[in-house]
């Protein structure tokens, strides 16, 4: 592990890494670029940036048309106002005309910390999961976050990325044999008794579970979905069928996320004991982030503690 | 095109829309009668569009952002070789490429999914956007309602488009002062137009929304490059060429039954042959 990068600055240099092999690229925000890190981009490529203030809706309506007219978009705002403002916009003139638009959605989740409840947003992954045809991305780190970058401007269509505040240590760059290809599931670490399934920031602290469980003779397989929708449904149908028992884990409310995702591929394919580690349909609190985050027993512990509530089901 | 000419496509793409709301039970055919003359206009002599290549990327663009005029679009299209005239039948009905609200992708000609209101105007600044960008010199024109004006997502994309200064960007607003409530001045006033506009950086230009002339007049003023976008307020009136339906908010959205159908019907084919000088 080396130093802690947020997914949002992996995402700012991203934009200006593949700026140029991408002409078509237009980046929009909604005045914050400089939280969405949006405004690297917008240093290196003035051309190709345009600040449409604060007025999300519009944004999403400006980057149809753009997308319309032959651009690929990436509109960036925080979560909240990103897909909870925006949802219908982002529903009948994106996602409907299957225009090539990316809504990327920063400070996703509790971590956003002291902004409190109304800028924690818990909702943006269930809201955009609806959507037909759209496609979900929270990668784990900053090394995938600019794999997934690169991967949506490869993939002509909607998709939804979302940016973490936090600055977070990377997993995912040492692994050994890892590749990053959307609607894939990469697998951590092995084992056999349960599976973490986890998404986001919340992928490094399964993995920290994973080292707890292991001093307590538990073997936790540890799954980074950084695509939600499309699932891997062959990886956590595996996954399933192999060790068990799952915990879902996610940065986000346990309604409509990953969690549901899973629960509903599984309910139908693999009946296993699923519990969901997240967000128990509550607002989020003001705090500093790691303090919020323990509030809600978003860390290693709780993910621990739902594991064995899993192996105690399993076992029956 | 002569304004004889005009008037007479207006007059049988008005009855063309008046049958199939009729037939389908369903659609908007008061904003459709009331817009008919601007769209006819357009069609006819401002946009430079071909249906053999209908997807050109150096096409003008025409965003109907008040989607739900449906009838008064479709009917345009097809007279304008879009598509045949004979599906007009089956508007809005299962397994036919004319949808309740426009689909870009699903119908020939149609530039913009809209239908959700106020959407419409902000795509055509991406359009406009666009445009600017590639020095493409196409321009885009987009159709609004006055009821529409309500929706805040308008103004943000009024300011987008002057802060571009977008000046290939047009905006039509079919100022026929009903909405599916009442009246415009009851339900949500949203005069003085004129100077709103005006202050959100734009061209304004008011005209008669059935009168050729005028609006010809209009369309021709938004073309100069002083770097604004510009605006036609046009008055019309809701429901115009059906007697019946003239100025009254019922036939917003509503289907006439048979005897009053046939009472339009007959007003509508005597306007025709009228023009025909029959």
């Amino acid at each position: 592990m080396g130093e802690k990068i947020a997914t949002r600055v992996a995402y700012g240099k991203a934009l200006v890494e593949f700026g140029a092999q991408y002409p078509n690229l237009v980046v929009l925000d909604a005045d914050l670029s400089g939280s969405t890190q949006s405004g690297m981009f917008a240093k290196a490529f003035p051309d190709r940036f345009f600040n449409l203030g604060i007025a999300e809706q519009n944004m999403m309506g400006v980057a149809a048309g753009l997308a319309a007219s032959g651009k690929q978009v990436f509109a960036s705002s925080f979560a909240m106002f990103a897909t909870g403002r925006c949802y219908e916009q982002i529903r009948t003139s994106i996602v409907f005309p299957k225009l090539n638009v990316k809504v990327v959605g920063s400070h996703g989740g509790l971590s956003v910390g002291e902004d409190g409840a109304t800028h924690q947003c818990c909702e943006d992954i269930a809201l955009m999961r609806t959507l037909p045809g759209m496609t979900v991305v929270c990668p784990a780190d900053a090394f995938e976050m600019r794999l997934a970058v690169k991967a949506l401007l490869d993939r002509t269509g909607p998709a939804y990325l979302r940016l973490a505040r936090l600055a977070t240590e990377v997993y995912t760059e040492t692994l050994p044999g890892y590749r990053f290809e959307l609607g894939k599931g990469t697998f951590l670490r092995p084992g056999k008794d349960v599976t973490l399934i986890a998404t986001g920031m919340m992928v490094g602290m399964a993995w920290d579970a994973a080292q707890i469980l292991a001093e307590q003779g538990i073997d936790a397989r540890v799954i980074d979905i950084h695509t939600i929708k499309p699932l891997d449904e062959e990886m956590v149908v595996a996954a399933a069928r192999e060790t068990g028992c799952v915990v879902t884990s996610e940065e986000h409310s346990v309604i409509g996320g990953l969690g549901d995702a899973v629960c509903a591929l599984l309910s139908q394919t693999c009946p296993v004991p699923v519990i969901r580690h997240g967000v128990n349909d509550h607002f989020g609190r003001s705090g500093k982030a790691q303090d919020v985050l323990n509030y809600f027993g978003l860390n290693p512990q709780g993910i621990v503690e739902h594991a064995k509530k899993a192996l105690a089901m399993k076992r029956g | 095109m002569s304004n004889a000419s005009l008037s007479l496509t207006a007059a049988k793409a008005r009855l063309l829309a008046y049958q199939m709301v009729y037939r389908a039970q369903s659609g908007h055919i008061g904003g459709s009668l009331s817009a008919m003359d601007a769209m006819i206009l357009l069609y006819g002599e401002v946009l430079r569009v071909d249906p053999r290549s209908a997807y050109d990327p150096g096409r003008d663009r025409f965003v109907l952002s008040k989607g739900h005029c449906t009838p008064a679009l479709y009917a345009v299209l097809a007279l304008h070789g879009f598509f045949p005239v004979e599906d007009l039948e089956h508007f809005r009905q299962l397994h036919c490429y004319l949808s309740g609200h426009p689909e870009m992708g699903f119908t020939p000609g149609v530039d913009m999914t809209t239908g959700s209101l106020g959407q419409g105007i902000s795509a055509a600044v991406g359009m406009a956007l666009a445009a600017k960008m590639n020095g493409a010199g196409y321009r885009v024109y987009a159709m609004l309602g006055d009821g529409e004006l309500d929706e805040g997502q308008v103004w943000e994309a009024a300011m987008a488009a002057a802060k571009f200064q977008l000046d290939d960007l047009c905006a039509i607003v079919d100022v026929n002062g009903l909405q599916i409530d009442g009246k415009t001045a009851d339900v949500m006033p949203t005069e003085p137009l004129d100077a709103k506009f005006a202050a959100f950086g734009w061209n304004v230009q008011t005209c008669d929304g059935h009168d050729f002339d005028q609006l010809r007049a209009a369309f021709q003023a938004a073309l100069t490059h002083d770097g604004k976008p510009t605006v036609i307020l046009m008055k019309t009136v809701k429901g115009k060429g059906v007697s019946y339906m003239e100025n009254d908010p019922q036939w917003h959205g509503k289907a006439p039954g048979e005897e009053l159908f046939l009472k339009g019907e007959r007003e509508l084919k005597a306007k025709i042959a009228e023009l025909e000088g029959k």
